[in-house]
């Protein structure tokens, strides 16, 4: 193998974000024994991720166009990769930005930026990935460091709870990934997704379909879709609120960019066989992350439900196994990213008398006390419950569009009825923050980094619709080498 | 005389292995470190399936795989045990029935 002028500049993102992990881990290191408190070395290794982030997603636009295969096949870049890469580092700049040095809740050591700059690597390295060991290797890269991440807050029982179940599930889920994945190697000869794309011309065998399946279910884990969603609700209630932010932004993305480089290239050839498989897991998680929302009184808890509901969606148009309904998976994932983040950019403002706090209840009154906060949250909730002509409607708009299109009536139709038992609990926390009055207001001053996150993300989400036609062009062309 | 050992029967004896593992996870409510050797079955089971679909086909990948797999699995157990620690320090116990303080 030689590194070629090429297979640098495709990699470059990845070689800078690895060389600032190598040099981070001496920092986290030599801090710890140097500083009492460690406050100094954050800082550093927090504008370190930042830069670093910022670097990777400028090389990203050095990668060369077209398809271009690395690394002996074990990785493969075109133009949606790099799309997604950019987007997973959009999110993770934001979920890092967020978190101040003084935010506490465990969170407020270096390791906690170099583990989810490690976490990040892996993301990157998954959406490219071309071969059953690369995926399965980026996988571990990103779901390891995220576990660590969820227990991060070691003096408390709900952190190291949610860190505990993260990986007893996460590790179940890698096993069923990788028994599928041996089960398609036996079956097709190779581990490399072209080549399984070849050997599945003529059809599949039973044993390759059993396979699929379990590949599938791995991958559905790590996206939380219904029925492999229990991990969620636990997890972004226990973890620390940076932790969840993270989580909620930036593996969903990895995860189902992954999940339709495989069915679109590695399994392409059976687009039968795994659509039932995707239209089930899509109903279920529509479902299941519209009513289980309902009586959560914890928002990070019932944005974990939404989140859940979310990907149903996209999987909905994933499912149609159309041009089409790749690029609503595009725009779709695009619009999450940006209401994630607006979502917890609010979300760890509230706090009172200094302590963060997480009831949906505490938002009461906000419109009175925080009138700017109010309508930022507001803006988030339309656009999650799909009101146009915000962010949010678009993207279900094309995935319900590309659906039809694609013959999937039913599923638009669940689609459409659960977003409208949806927008129940987000118009729920807007009659809170409106109508209601609290007798202790949440306190003021939410940082500077919060307040430069909600302009531009909420910013985003008004102004959608002036970008849409340029987006769903750009998705259209992006999502073209897999048709 | 025994019959030749065909790629079936590793299959099986993978396959065995595997439900072992997953029945392990969820059948299992005793304690915490039961969960982990069956994390651990598992990822067995798919290197015997892996190794085996190597042999038989003459394609080294396969065993390639296996070798990744291994090296993960100890990184998996390291990370495992020392968020078990961290969980019992705070619950003062393993049980899985006592991994119950969020719910719903």
């Amino acid at each position: 193998m030689e590194f070629s002028q090429i297979t640098i500049s495709a990699a470059l993102p990845e070689f800078i974000l690895i060389s600032l992990a190598l040099v981070m881990v001496l920092i986290a290191a030599f801090a710890k024994q140097t500083e009492t408190d460690g406050e100094g070395s954050i800082k550093l290794v927090r504008t370190l991720s930042l830069l670093g982030y910022f670097a990777a997603f400028l090389a990203l636009f050095s990668v060369p166009d077209g398809r271009i295969v690395l690394f002996n096949e074990l990785f493969a870049v075109n133009d949606l990769v790099i799309y997604m890469k950019g987007l997973i580092l959009v999110g993770a700049f934001f979920a890092s930005w967020l978190v101040s040095e003084q935010w506490g809740e465990g969170v407020d050591r270096p390791e906690f930026h170099l583990l989810v700059l490690m976490a990040v690597i892996g993301m990157l390295l998954m959406v490219s990935a071309n071969n059953l060991i690369s995926l399965y290797m980026a996988l571990e890269l990103q779901s390891l460091p995220l576990y660590v991440v969820a227990a991060m807050r070691t003096s408390s029982l709900k952190s190291s709870e949610a860190g505990l179940k993260y990986f007893l599930l996460g590790a179940l889920s890698s096993g069923l990934l990788l028994y599928g994945a041996s089960l398609v190697y036996g079956f097709s000869g190779s581990t490399n997704f072209e080549a399984i794309a070849s050997s599945l011309s003529g059809g599949a065998s039973v044993g390759m379909i059993v396979g699929m399946v379990f590949l599938l279910s791995g991958l559905a884990f790590k996206i939380s879709a219904a029925p492999f969603h229990m991990w969620t609700p636990d997890v972004y209630e226990g973890a620390p609120t940076p932790v969840t932010a993270l989580f909620a932004i930036v593996p969903k993305v990895a995860g189902m960019t992954l999940l339709m480089n495989v069915t679109y290239s590695a399994f392409g050839n059976i687009t039968d066989q795994w659509m039932q498989i995707l239209i089930a897991l899509s109903v279920a998680s529509m479902i299941v992350g519209a009513t289980g929302a309902i009586m959560q009184q914890n928002i990070k808890r019932m944005l974990a439900y939404s989140s859940i509901a979310h990907m149903g969606y996209a999987l909905a148009g994933l499912a149609a196994g159309t041009s089409e309904g790749a690029s609503a998976v595009v725009i779709y994932m695009t619009t999450y990213v940006f209401m994630g983040a607006a979502a917890f950019g609010v979300i760890m403002t509230m706090r009172r008398e200094g302590t963060p706090v997480e009831k949906i209840s505490d938002l009461a009154g906000l419109s009175a006390s925080h009138p700017l906060l109010a309508a930022a949250m507001m803006v988030v909730m339309f656009s999650m419950a799909g009101i146009p002509p915000l962010a949010g409607f678009f993207g279900k708009w094309y995935v319900f569009l590309a659906a039809v299109n694609a013959g999937l009536i039913p599923l638009a139709v669940i689609g459409v009825l659960t977003s409208v038992i949806g927008a129940f609990y987000y118009l729920r926390i807007i009659r809170l923050m409106y109508f209601e009055d609290s007798d202790a207001p949440l306190d003021d001053g939410a940082s500077h980094q919060n307040r430069m996150i909600l302009i531009i993300s909420v910013g985003f989400i008004l102004l959608f619709f002036f970008g849409i036609g340029t987006l769903s062009q750009e998705a259209v062309s992006i999502v073209s080498v897999y048709f | 005389m025994l019959a030749d050992i065909t790629l079936a029967h590793y299959l099986t004896v993978a396959a065995i292995l595997f439900v072992f593992g997953v029945f392990g996870i969820f059948i299992n409510r005793k304690n915490v470190i039961t969960i982990l050797m069956s994390i651990e079955l598992i990822l067995l089971s798919v290197s015997i399936n892996l190794v085996a679909f190597s042999a038989y086909s003459g394609d080294l990948s396969g065993q390639i795989f296996s070798l990744f797999i291994l090296t993960v699995a100890a990184a998996e157990a390291a990370i495992g045990l020392a968020i078990l620690v961290v969980y019992f320090r705070n619950r003062g116990s393993i049980s899985v029935d006592d991994i119950n303080v969020m719910k719903g």
